[in-house]
C-alpha cells in the first residue's frame, strides 16, 4: 500500500514511528496530483514549494523534539470557498478570479495550529451553488470512480481529491448537502457539523443561516480527528457556539447500547434508485444484527423541505452576494459606465448562470409584494421541518436513510435543467434547515461500481454519538477500505 | 407563477445584473420552473406557525470596544480593482469629465 492510500491516522502513526517523514508524505501526494489532477480536475491551485516547505518545517520540529499538533504532517485539501492568506481563493467564480485574501479563515488557522499541511485549493460549484461541480467557472471535476461522471457538489473538488488519492482529507462546506452528497457519490465519509459548531469566519458566505464547514475523510476515525481540530468557539463569528469540543476520537469505538434508529418512510419513496435503496436497507439490517432497533418515524413536512430550502438559500445568497460590486475587490467591468451600471455590468460579467439565477430567485422572493407568499412562508415551513425532527428524536437516537436518490450521474446529464439538479438535494437539505449534524458514510456500490452513501442525522451537538453510531457500521464492513483506480 | 421577460428584467435590475435579451428570456424559463416548484408550499397549512429565520436560538453577542489588529492600507487595498493613493478608485458618482478611476 502506498502512502497515498493511507488514512490520516495511519500517516500520523507512520511519522511517530519514524517510517515516513512529513516531507515524504507531501511528496507522495504532490506526485499523485501531478499524475491525476489533469484527469480528475480536483485542484484549482497547488503550490508545491509552499507545501514542501511546510512539511519540512514539521519534520524539523519533530527532529528537535518540539511539541506537534494532532494533525502534524497530514496534507489537507481546502475547498476554494475558504479564505487562505496569500493564496488565491476564487469560489470557482470569475468574479473572484484574481482574489488573494489578506487573512486565513478560522478553520485554516485551526488546521495550521494542528500542524496540518494545506495541500491545495479545490474546485467547486461557483459560490457553492450546485450539486455536480459543473457550475465551476474553471473546470468540471470528474468522479475518480468513473471519470465520465460527476463527483457531486458543491464540494466536488474536495471529494475527488480524497477519493482520487491526492489528499488523505479535505475541508468542504455544506449549505444543503454539499459535503454529504459528494462524499456519498465518491465513497467517502463526509460530515456536516451542527450549525455553530465550526466558525464560519473566512468562509465566503452563500446562505449564512445554513452554511457549515466540515471534513471529507476515508473513515470515521479521520472525520473525528478533523472535526476536533476545526471545532470551537470564535468571537469573529457571532453564531459560533461557546461550548466544549468533545474528544470525538477518544470515544469513537464505544458502540451505543440499545440504539434506536429512526427510519422515515419519506426517505424511501418515489425517485429513490432501487440499488441505493437496497444498499441502505442492508446497512440498516447490519445495525439490527448488532442489536439496534428500527423505529418508524414520520417526517410529514419532509416533502416540503426542498421547496423551503430553494427559497431560503437563494434569499440569503442574494443578500450575501450583494457585496460583489466590483469596487473593493473582485472583477470590475472594463466598460465605461456610471456607478450603477458599473455594478450591474461587473456582476453580469463575473457571475455564472446558476449564481445569477439564484440571486434573481432570492431577489424576487424578498421583493415587495412577494415576500410573504414566498420567503416568510418558507421560514414557517422551515420551523415545521425542524419540529418533525425534534419529534422524531423523542423516539429514536438517530435518523437514517440514503444520502442521495441515485449514485453519481454522467457529466452533462442535468446541467441544462436547474430544477433536476436541485432534486439531487432532496434528502440532505432538511439537515441544514434544522441546523442539526449529519454524516454520510460508504454503504456499498452499485453493480457498475459506483459508491452509495448512508446518511445519519442526529440531534444538535450530538456529533460525538453520531460518529460512534457511524463507526458501529464501519467496523463491520469494508466499503471504506476500497480505493478508486484512476 | 410564471415570470414574463419584463418581470425578469425588473428583478435583474433590482439585483444589479445587466443581462442581454437572450439571457433574460432563458432566465424567464428557468425562474418560472423553479418558482412553480417552490409554490407547492402554498398547499402547506402554516396558520399560527412562527417564521424561523435561524435554526438555533441566537442572541446579540457583545464584546468590549477595544482596538485590535487590523489590515494595513496596503493589505486592504491589495485586491482593489483600481487603487487611487490610499483609496479605492471608483467611477464618478456625479456627472464629471474626469472620473478618478481611469
Amino acid at each position: 500500500m502506498s502512502l497515498t492510500d493511507k488514512t490520516c491516522a495511519e500517516l500520523i502513526d507512520l511519522q511517530a514511528s519514524g517510517q515516513a517523514s512529513a516531507k515524504e508524505i507531501a511528496a507522495a501526494f504532490l506526485d499523485e496530483i501531478d499524475n491525476r489532477n489533469s484527469k480528475v480536475k480536483a485542484f484549482l491551485h497547488v503550490d508545491p514549494a509552499a507545501v514542501t516547505e511546510r512539511a519540512a518545517a514539521v519534520d524539523a520540529r519533530r527532529a528537535a523534539k518540539e511539541p506537534l499538533g494532532p494533525l502534524a504532517g497530514v496534507p489537507v485539501a481546502i475547498k476554494d470557498v475558504l479564505c487562505t492568506r496569500g493564496v488565491p481563493t476564487t469560489c470557482s467564480s470569475k468574479i473572484l478570479q484574481n482574489f488573494v485574501p489578506p487573512y486565513d479563515a478560522h478553520v485554516i488557522e485551526k488546521l495550521k495550529q494542528a500542524d496540518a499541511v494545506p495541500i491545495g485549493k479545490t474546485n467547486m460549484d461557483e459560490f457553492a451553488m450546485g450539486s455536480s461541480t459543473e457550475n465551476s467557472a474553471f473546470d468540471t471535476t470528474r468522479n475518480p470512480w468513473d471519470l465520465d461522471r460527476i463527483p457531486g457538489g458543491s464540494s466536488g473538488g474536495s471529494a475527488a481529491a480524497v477519493a482520487g488519492g491526492m489528499a488523505p482529507a479535505a475541508l468542504g462546506t455544506d449549505t444543503g448537502g454539499s459535503i454529504r452528497q459528494p462524499a456519498a457519490l465518491c465513497g467517502l465519509v463526509g460530515l456536516k457539523p451542527t450549525y455553530g459548531r465550526v466558525s464560519r469566519y473566512g468562509l465566503i458566505a452563500f446562505a449564512s443561516s445554513l452554511d457549515q464547514i466540515g471534513p471529507f475523510t476515508r473513515d470515521t476515525a479521520d472525520a473525528a480527528l478533523l472535526l476536533e481540530a476545526i471545532s470551537g468557539h470564535d468571537a469573529r463569528d457571532s453564531t459560533s457556539v461557546d461550548r466544549p469540543v468533545p474528544a470525538y476520537s477518544k470515544t469513537l469505538n464505544d458502540p451505543i447500547a440499545g440504539l434506536r434508529i429512526g427510519v422515515p418512510k419519506e426517505f424511501f419513496g418515489e425517485g429513490l434508485d432501487p440499488e441505493v435503496a437496497s444498499a441502505v436497507r442492508a446497512a440498516l439490517q447490519e445495525y439490527v444484527n448488532q442489536g439496534a432497533k428500527l423505529v418508524d418515524v414520520s417526517l410529514p413536512h419532509a416533502p416540503y423541505a426542498l421547496a423551503a430550502y430553494y427559497i431560503v438559500a437563494p434569499a440569503e445568497a442574494s443578500s450575501n452576494l450583494a457585496r460583489f460590486d466590483g469596487m473593493h475587490y473582485g472583477h470590475r467591468t472594463n466598460q465605461k459606465a456610471d456607478l450603477i451600471r458599473t455594478y450591474a455590468k461587473s456582476r453580469a460579467e463575473g457571475f455564472g448562470k446558476e449564481v445569477q439565477r439564484r440571486i434573481m430567485i432570492g431577489t424576487f422572493v424578498l421583493s415587495s409584494g412577494y415576500k410573504d407568499a414566498y420567503y416568510v412562508k418558507a421560514l414557517k415551513a422551515r420551523r415545521l421541518v425542524k419540529k418533525d425532527y425534534d419529534d422524531a428524536f423523542q423516539t429514536c437516537d438517530v435518523v437514517m436513510g440514503p444520502t442521495t436518490p441515485t449514485a453519481a450521474f454522467k457529466v452533462g446529464d442535468k446541467s441544462a435543467d436547474p430544477l433536476a439538479m436541485y432534486l439531487c438535494d432532496v434528502y440532505t437539505v432538511s439537515c441544514n434547515l434544522a441546523g442539526m449534524p449529519g454524516i454520510s458514510i460508504p454503504c456499498g456500490f452499485t453493480k457498475s461500481g459506483l459508491p452509495i452513501g448512508l446518511q445519519l442525522l442526529s440531534p444538535a451537538f450530538d456529533e460525538e454519538r453520531m460518529l460512534r453510531i457511524a463507526r458501529m457500521y464501519e467496523r463491520a464492513t469494508d466499503w471504506h477500505t476500497r480505493r478508486a483506480v484512476v | 407563477m410564471s415570470l414574463s421577460i419584463d418581470q425578469v428584467r425588473k428583478v435583474a435590475t433590482l439585483a444589479r445584473l445587466e443581462l442581454g435579451d437572450a439571457d433574460l428570456a432563458q432566465a424567464a424559463v428557468h425562474l418560472s420552473a423553479i418558482l412553480e416548484y417552490v409554490e407547492q408550499l402554498s398547499q402547506l397549512n402554516t396558520d399560527g406557525v412562527e417564521p424561523m429565520a435561524h435554526p438555533l436560538p441566537v442572541q446579540n453577542v457583545f464584546r468590549a470596544d477595544e482596538p485590535g489588529v487590523c489590515l494595513t492600507p496596503d493589505e486592504a487595498l491589495a485586491n482593489a480593482p483600481v487603487r487611487y493613493g490610499d483609496y479605492f478608485g471608483v467611477p464618478a458618482v456625479f456627472d464629471s469629465d474626469e472620473p478618478v478611476s481611469h
